[in-house]
């Protein structure tokens, strides 16, 4: 049986973020009994058919699961162990933010046994975080990361680069302070417009110039260089770790492994008597806290994916990761031989121009060709 | 209506440069006589295409039936042929002429004789109209009524002690035009008891009545339900409608000697009305058929491909559906190795291809590659044969062939004497063979012989942009002459892109080549791995230019819940790809293949 990671999706944010395309909503106040109670049925109800599955990882996610209740998150973990079969390090995520409210909460989560904590400080510059409709200064954020080393075992926090007017210089600058601070993981993720955010409006009307490709990619280069110096490695196109303290959890996703998604518009990717279903949950909070309470679940879709589909799920993923894909692993999970779904003449000129490595064993994009990932991939699967 | 006797009728075109004022002179003469009511007149009315009012050009041949009671207390009946003013559509403008027996030479004298006004009105003098000359604009403050009179004089040879001084935009002495047409165009001549004998001047295709045919009769009566007869291929009609422009639509009993108007006749296709032709009473036909037109040939052709490859049968219908209307241009199926299935075409000229492309993709939605245009060429092949190349990448290989040649026009330059410099350099550039040059005034006249294909992608561009404007160009087809040519290749990514090849004058092939190359790399954009241009003669690389990689393109967040949605983002690039044009795995947009060849200095 595949082992399991269990993602737990808390859609409430105290404001919405003009970046953010999450599946987040501002309530106030938000009802926690109700939440709580329905994410706990569901995850019951998941726990029922999946049985006691080989559990390596738990992750609370949103929204800002730093806004829940300490009790739930003891309650949900506690229900966790007992219906799956955890490995003995565990690995227990909840996302958080550099808030007043949930600075707070940190001791707390603690206690309930969330052994990581990854705080979205996004900038250590306070006009930066003003820009980015933040809520906490870079002081607040600095504080809490100090707080949080002191509690919990492992620590990451997000930063947001190539944002509009930022030097290479400047970033640098900021970065080496943000190293200074990091414990074993940092998520350094570029300015992305998603449509439908506050930002996609300001960029469309041209009020929000994003850097040009050769800065972004200036930018990239140099994230690198300062990760590795500060002995972060990218093992991931946006994540870098000291070795060995990668997110487990996300290197589910990334490996193309099983994970259960509950809470609203929660996706899993699970094997279900032998065949690989993608999972979603309703998005809205209440509807899907209604499904749950008339059903014991708030599925809305599940449909099995096709090997083709397969291969270029665990392809888009797979490549992401500097260790690359097994082929063996990629054929037994996908059904199809790795060099099948790779188009050759593309895959033989990206290994000549040093975008791709294939050995006997593995394929991997190198650094260069991670940063060109998304054309990369159009030109290769097939 | 057409009861007019015979000599009460006039029959005239308006010979004008582009902008001198001819649409504009049509539309007061329109008013003037009362064809139009103040509400139905929108300007230009005798444009009636979208695109030729934008482009302030009249592409087809349009008529209109003038009534005016003259100032000697008689009604005339007045015939305007409105002519096409771009020299493409010369064709069209001598067969308007033939149907005619006078013209008006409209000339703004603000701005003096042009080109295009010479050449037309040498069509004129050879069709033995009676010319007479308008003088337009003398309202504005820069007019020089005498200093054009005299060029007039000198250029034409045309006495202007007559000319008539009018303002066509104030609509000052547009009686004086229509007193002229009455008193000094000949009346036509024709035999209304003779067997019927009409020229076919032209024909369309209209939606709700089929093909319509303009006719000028010179002989007998044409009436309803008349039986009539195409003299070329013998081809019978019953006459369904006959009638008159005003310039709605008006039917009338019949048509007699001298008068102008059109016919419907259950008629298919408009190839099956050849113009030029003549038309007679199958009953009691005449003998002789009028002197008719040579066929217009195309001159100018491209490929034209569908950029989704799923398009091809409606390119095929929508070209099918122009044709209707336009018999000048023809059109084969073709296929290249770059870019699938297509259609060769052939046009008058540029201008003509650029209607062409434009009127399929605004009325038949189409997103069209078109590839390089290019003249006919005559291959003479060491085994004897000669063949006519329309397709540079059709051409045989070198040690096949014994010489090549080109199409060759002979072209008319006016321009101040200010640019006269610049544009001899120009010409000389696009290997061009001065045959004369004459003073009017401050003004040259240059003629010159010039190869077809230095003429073909951009010389009126150039030719605009290097005096400012003020040169006007005309040209006619002069024959074919042998010449040391080269096909050109252009290679992406050491691929040979047959869609792009050319072919050019030994002497200018790098220079060519090179250009080329350049524009690619700013028209191509950044992509996955860097690619090379290359511009080659046979074997021989003769340019090359490299675009680099594209530098950043990877999604920054990618987890469990975005893989369903990064998937069907890829799937969805995956079949964009499938359907763009790829070249060596490169995306070329389609806007590249017509710009790359258009030369800059």
């Amino acid at each position: 049986m595949e082992p399991l990671a269990l993602y737990i999706h808390w859609p409430f944010c105290l404001a919405k973020c003009p970046y953010c395309d999450f599946n987040s909503h501002v309530r106030a106040p938000v009802d926690q009994a109700r939440f709580a109670a329905a994410l706990r049925t569901e995850l019951a109800w998941e726990a029922a058919r999946l049985g006691r599955r080989r559990l390596v990882s738990i992750f609370f996610g949103g929204g800002t699961p730093g806004l829940m209740e300490p009790a739930t998150v003891a309650a949900l973990i506690a229900d966790a162990i007992r219906l799956f079969d955890p490995v003995a390090d565990l690995e227990i995520t909840l996302e958080a933010n550099p808030t007043s409210v949930e600075a707070g909460r940190l001791a707390g989560f603690r206690a309930a046994g969330v052994n990581r904590l990854s705080l979205g400080v996004q900038a250590l510059d306070d006009a930066a975080l003003a820009a980015l409709g933040r809520r906490h200064s870079a002081a607040q954020a600095i504080a809490a990361l100090e707080a949080a080393r002191a509690l919990f075992p492992r620590l990451s926090f997000d930063l947001i680069t190539a944002r509009p007017g930022q030097t290479v210089p400047d970033w640098r600058a900021e970065l080496r302070r943000a190293l200074a601070l990091a414990a074993d993981h940092l998520s350094l993720y570029q300015l992305t417009i998603e449509p439908g955010t506050g930002f996609a409006a300001l960029h469309r009307k041209g009020q929000l110039v994003l850097p040009d490709d050769d800065t972004a990619a200036a930018l990239y280069d140099a994230t690198g260089e300062e990760a590795a110096r500060a002995g972060l490695f990218a093992y991931e196109v946006s994540n870098y770790a000291r070795p060995g303290a990668e997110s487990r959890h996300n290197l589910q996703y990334w490996r193309y492994g099983d994970y259960a998604g509950i809470g609203p518009g929660a996706h899993g990717r699970l094997t279900l008597g032998g065949t690989l279903r993608a999972t979603c949950r309703q998005r809205a909070p209440e509807a899907w806290a209604g499904l749950v309470e008339r059903h014991g679940h708030g599925s809305t879709e599940e449909t099995p994916v096709t090997a083709p589909e397969r291969a270029r799920e665990a392809l888009l993923m797979g490549l992401r990761l500097s260790e690359g894909i097994d082929a063996a692993r990629f054929a037994s999970r996908t059904g199809i031989a790795l060099d099948d779904a790779l188009d050759p003449g593309t895959l033989a000129r990206a290994v000549e121009e040093g975008y791709l490595v294939r050995d006997a064993v593995r394929l991997r994009a190198t650094p260069e060709g991670r940063k060109r990932l998304d054309a990369l991939l159009a030109a290769l699967a097939r | 209506m057409t009861d007019t006797p015979t000599d009460h009728i006039r029959n005239f075109s308006i010979i004008a440069h582009i902008d001198h004022g001819k649409s504009t002179l049509a539309d007061r003469l329109i008013q003037a006589t009362g064809g139009l009511t103040a509400r139905e007149m929108t300007e230009q009315v005798l444009d009636s295409m979208e695109l030729e009012k934008e482009r302030g050009i009249t592409i087809k041949a349009q008529t209109v039936r003038l009534t005016y009671l003259a100032r000697n207390g008689e009604s005339y009946e007045l015939n305007l042929m409105d002519t096409p003013g771009h020299v493409d559509f010369a064709y069209e403008v001598s067969r308007s002429l033939a149907a005619c027996e006078g013209s008006l030479l409209v000339v703004d004298v603000t701005q003096g004789v042009e080109a295009q006004t010479l050449a037309n009105v040498y069509q004129a003098i050879e069709a033995n109209h009676e010319i007479v000359p308008i003088l337009n604009k003398i309202d504005l403050p820069a007019a020089e009524p005498e200093r054009v009179r005299q060029q007039i004089e000198d250029v034409i040879g045309l006495d202007t002690s007559d000319a008539v001084m009018i303002s066509a935009k104030t609509g000052l002495n547009i009686e004086g035009v229509l007193e002229a047409l009455v008193n000094r165009l000949p009346a036509p001549k024709g035999d209304a008891n003779a067997p019927l004998k009409a020229l076919l001047v032209d024909s369309w295709y209209d939606q709700y009545l089929g093909v319509v045919i303009l006719v000028r009769v010179k002989d007998g009566r044409l009436r309803k339900a008349q039986r009539i007869r195409m003299m070329s291929t013998g081809a019978v009609h019953t006459v369904e409608q006959v009638g008159v422009f005003t310039p709605k639509m008006l039917p009338v009993d019949d048509l007699g000697p001298g008068e102008i108007g059109f016919i419907t006749a259950a008629i298919k296709t408009v190839a099956d009305c050849k113009v030029g032709d003549t038309l007679t009473d199958d009953r009691t036909p005449a003998t002789e058929p009028l002197p008719g037109f040579k066929p217009s040939i195309p001159v100018v052709w491209c490929g034209l491909y569908p950029v989704d490859a799923d398009d091809f049968e409606k390119l095929r219908e929508s070209l099918g559906k122009l044709r209707l209307n336009d018999a000048s241009f023809h059109y084969d199926p073709e296929t290249s190795a770059a870019l699938g299935f297509g259609f060769r075409c052939g046009f008058l000229g540029l201008l003509h291809l650029e209607i062409i492309q434009e009127r399929l993709s605004r009325e038949f939605d189409l997103d069209l590659i078109a590839t390089a245009p290019s003249v006919v060429y005559r291959v003479h092949r060491t085994n004897g044969i000669v063949e006519e190349l329309h397709n540079p990448a059709d051409m045989p290989d070198p040690s096949l062939i014994d010489h090549i040649e080109e199409p060759w026009i002979k072209a008319t330059i006016m321009v101040p004497d200010d640019y006269l410099g610049s544009v001899l350099t120009l010409t000389n550039e696009r290997r061009g063979q001065q045959s004369d040059l004459t003073y009017v005034g401050n003004r040259a006249m240059a003629v010159y012989r010039l190869p077809l294909n230095e003429v073909v992608f951009d010389f009126y561009d150039r030719l605009k942009s290097v005096s400012r404007g003020y040169a006007s160009f005309d040209y006619h087809m002069d024959g074919y002459a042998e010449s040391d040519l080269v096909k050109i290749s252009i290679l992406v990514n050491q691929d040979p892109v047959d869609a792009l090849s050319f072919i050019a004058h030994r002497a200018q092939a790098e220079k060519r080549g090179r250009s080329i190359c350049e524009k690619l790399k700013d028209l191509i954009p950044k992509q996955l791995f860097k690619i090379a241009i290359q511009a080659a003669i046979g074997g021989r690389v003769i340019a090359r230019e490299t675009i680099g990689a594209l530098s950043k393109d990877v999604t920054a967040k990618c987890y469990g819940g975005d893989i369903s949605r990064k998937r069907k983002l890829l799937e969805k690039q995956k079949e964009g790809k499938k359907r763009m044009r790829q070249f060596g795995k490169v995306e070329i947009p389609q806007t590249a293949f017509l710009a790359a060849l258009k030369m800059d200095a």
